[in-house]
């Protein structure tokens, strides 16, 4: 007999209230063994979307790997936030070398793992969008093009915030940094530039490459169990909204990831050896204008004479995300 | 066991017989036969076990021998000239972590103009990265370094550079003799780091320090090399008593009693330098000569020793201070602090430039009569020089120096101004 299971969504999202689900199938995060790999007390910003990636992601990891664990981490607000002098928010080995070498320092962890015959312990290596897409993209396609065993996880806020809100190769068109400026006749970031990463990484060919945001972490929690099955180069670029940076309200950081799926402007799929496997359909479609209007970013588009064609540009674009990766929801699924 | 066989080669054998566990590798000349060597010895597996990485760039060689060796990896790279130059932030990153990495630099000009050959400029370069840096006179003291540098590394827990010249040393076939496994075995002990990355005792490597304790964790680095400047003579004597022969320590003096004149060098150019001595001394010339194996740390109290009863001393180096002079002049000068004698500064080789015994017998002939400039450029076409300043004093738009002065000595053909 089939029958259809409960579920028990909780207020205003989609996701399943942990509590009301048996334990096996709960978070990570819900289990009060979750092992905090990155601790209380760092000095991230209120509603920092980085913080909460990296301690679902890194948990995850850790729970996938059986505590057997070592982290390279870029320069960055992650780095900074996580080992202010004197102290240490990790619970695990990690090293912080420089800002653009991340993926050959975690290269070089799991050479000297193998060689010395540590085959349990595994490699992720992690950095922002600026650490990953712009200074450390040399690094990282050496790392995926060797197919070294690492895991590497962008948390991808579109900018470097860390350094004070600069514009980098995934700053999204039409958003303000201090260096795409809120001025004259084209404001904020250009058309027509920048770099989508995630599909860098699978013209690689590598095992594994996925995207997630902070507003599915089970999703996010699913990838990273799924990407520490495999052996070999996986690259896991996590959409993480910044109050700072982006001009939102500390609560609102997961509303801003939703948005940012449920409009099509961040597809989150994941694809094995260069081909996409699966996609997170969007459930209610959304314009996109619901997901930039919040943002103080884009505040030059919604003045008393909105950026109308600008907004219709970025419609287009996020339309464009809906056809190329498939993410209109299909009758009767969820 | 002594073999006919070029410096790379002698190189490689040896560092493959300190057994290294990671050998990064990117190609530049003139270092790569030596990675070249060490790949096939990993591929046919004649050095197990070991990791054999070809990365996508001299940065990235340095950044997985940093992870490599905070993971307790013995880790290995070499590169030379423009290679060190695009990795010198992890240069400085492995110094500052404290990661005991060994890394051959084979020696070569910075450019432009871009110049394959040999001089000091690269690993000068990086002298104040914290790196320890030895300079090797031949291919025997090359191949003897490698092992001591393993050695030394790993007690201090801190980087060391071989220098060895590109192409004069690097590609010169030799007569070597080349040490046993056991020999190595009995002189390099396994490698215990002092941080390891370990699950099982987590660490956080690579944490920001603020102005509360910057100053104390850049003094010690300070203070461990100058731990290194007293342990090394050990070290080559323990060397010594293993593999029978001096190699390493501080500085090497030759014919230096009753010496009037000392010349002061390091590299391959020693040996020439000593030839033209021996010459002189046949012909009664009060002359020696103080070779400098280690650069950094700089052993200031050794080359003051070594040079404090001559009347003039003639620092002989293959790199430059731009605006100032030369390097090492500067810091055997600091050795010499207080003491009274004449100083001579001569910038010579540059870009592969050949210093030949026939100019070294003018030079230093020169020096004795106290005839030489403060700072000497040896063997300067000062033609091609003035021909250039007067071309840019005619013309605002001179064009490119390199080219103008290829085509002042015939290689181009091409307009003439």
């Amino acid at each position: 007999m089939s029958f259809q299971p409960v579920k028990f969504y909780q207020t205003g999202t989609f996701t399943v209230g942990n509590r009301l689900l048996p334990p096996e199938e709960r978070s990570v995060q819900a289990s009060a063994k979750r092992y905090n790999s990155i601790n209380s007390g760092h000095r991230a910003c209120q509603g920092c979307g980085e913080a909460l990636g990296a301690r679902y992601a890194i948990d995850a990891a850790m729970e996938a790997a059986d505590g057997q664990i070592i982290a390279a981490n870029a320069t960055g607000c992650l780095e900074v936030f996580s080992t202010p002098y004197p102290e240490t928010s990790w619970q695990i080995p990690w090293i912080h070398s420089l800002f653009g070498n991340t993926a050959a320092v975690a290269t070089g962890v799991a050479a000297a793992l193998k060689v010395k015959g540590k085959r349990d312990v595994r490699v992720v290596a992690q950095g922002g969008d600026g650490g990953t897409t712009d200074i450390g993209f040399g690094c990282l396609s050496g790392m995926f093009e060797r197919n070294d065993d690492v895991l590497y996880i962008c948390y991808d806020n579109g900018g470097y915030m860390n350094t004070g809100v600069q514009r980098s190769s995934a700053t999204p068109p039409a958003a303000r940094t201090a260096t795409t400026m809120a001025v004259g006749p084209e404001p904020g970031n250009v058309f027509g530039q920048g770099k989508f990463v995630p599909a860098i990484a699978m013209a690689h060919d590598i095992p594994y490459v996925a995207t997630a945001t902070v507003a599915d972490l089970r999703d996010l929690e699913a990838k990273v169990s799924r990407a520490m099955e495999i052996r070999g180069a996986r690259y896991i670029h996590i959409l993480v909204p910044c109050p700072l940076g982006w001009g939102t309200a500390s609560h609102d950081t997961i509303r801003m990831a939703r948005l940012a799926k449920e409009t099509g402007i961040f597809p989150v799929f994941e694809a094995e050896h260069g081909e996409i496997k699966s996609v997170l359909t969007i459930r209610r479609p959304l314009p996109v204008e619901e997901y930039l209007r919040p943002q103080k970013r884009y505040a030059h588009l919604f003045g008393k004479n909105p950026a109308v064609e600008t907004i219709a540009h970025i419609q287009a674009l996020a339309d464009r995300n809906i056809r190329k990766y498939r993410l209109e929801a299909r009758q009767g699924s969820h | 066991m002594l073999k006919q066989t070029e410096g790379s080669r002698a190189v490689a054998e040896a560092v493959a017989l300190c057994r290294p566990e990671v050998i990064c590798a990117y190609p530049i000349s003139p270092q790569t036969h030596i990675v070249e060597a060490l790949g096939e010895m990993v591929k046919d597996g004649s050095l197990a076990p070991c990791e054999f990485i070809n990365v996508e760039s001299e940065f990235a060689a340095m950044s997985v021998a940093i992870g490599a060796s905070a993971a307790g990896a013995r880790s290995y790279t070499a590169t030379a000239s423009q290679g060190l130059l695009y990795m010198a932030e992890a240069v400085y990153n492995a110094s500052g972590l404290g990661l005991p990495i060994v890394m051959t630099v084979a020696n070569r000009s910075i450019g432009a103009p871009i110049n394959i050959w040999n001089d000091h400029s690269d690993a000068l370069s990086q002298r104040d990265s914290g790196w320890l840096q030895l300079f090797a006179e031949t291919n025997q003291e090359a191949l003897d370094l490698h092992i001591q540098a393993f050695r030394l590394a790993e007690e201090l827990s801190l980087p060391v550079m071989v220098c060895m010249d590109g192409f004069i040393l690097t590609h010169a076939y030799e007569r070597v003799d080349m040490p046993t496994q056991a020999q190595v075995d009995a002189y390099l002990p396994t490698y215990e780091p002092r941080q390891v990355l370990d699950p099982a005792d987590p660490v956080s490597i690579g944490a920001m320090v603020g102005p509360e304790a910057f100053m104390e964790v850049r003094y010690l680095a300070h203070a461990k090399q100058l731990q290194a400047l007293e342990r090394i003579p050990a070290f080559a004597a323990e060397f010594r008593q293993i593999f029978g022969r001096d190699s390493g320590g501080l500085t090497h003096t030759y014919r230096t009693e009753d010496a009037e004149t000392i010349i002061v060098a390091m590299g391959s150019v020693l040996g020439t330098i000593k030839d033209v001595v021996d010459e002189m001394r046949e012909e009664g010339h009060r002359i020696g000569v103080l070779g400098i194996t280690l650069f950094r740390p700089f052993p200031i109290a050794r080359v003051r020793e070594g040079l404090q009863g001559a009347k003039r001393v003639v620092v002989l180096e293959k790199s430059m201070a731009i605006g100032l002079g030369g390097i090492l002049s500067t810091n055997v000068r600091m050795a010499l602090s207080g003491l009274h004698m004449h100083g001579y500064t001569v910038i010579a080789g540059l870009g592969g430039r050949a210093i030949t015994k026939k100019s070294l017998h003018g030079l230093f002939r020169e020096a004795e009569q106290d005839a030489l400039e403060s700072v000497t450029f040896l063997d300067l076409d000062w033609n091609m020089v003035n021909k250039q300043l007067e071309r840019e004093k005619a013309h605002r738009r001179s064009g490119p120096v390199a080219e103008n002065l290829l085509r002042d000595v015939g290689v181009v053909a091409a307009r003439n101004y």
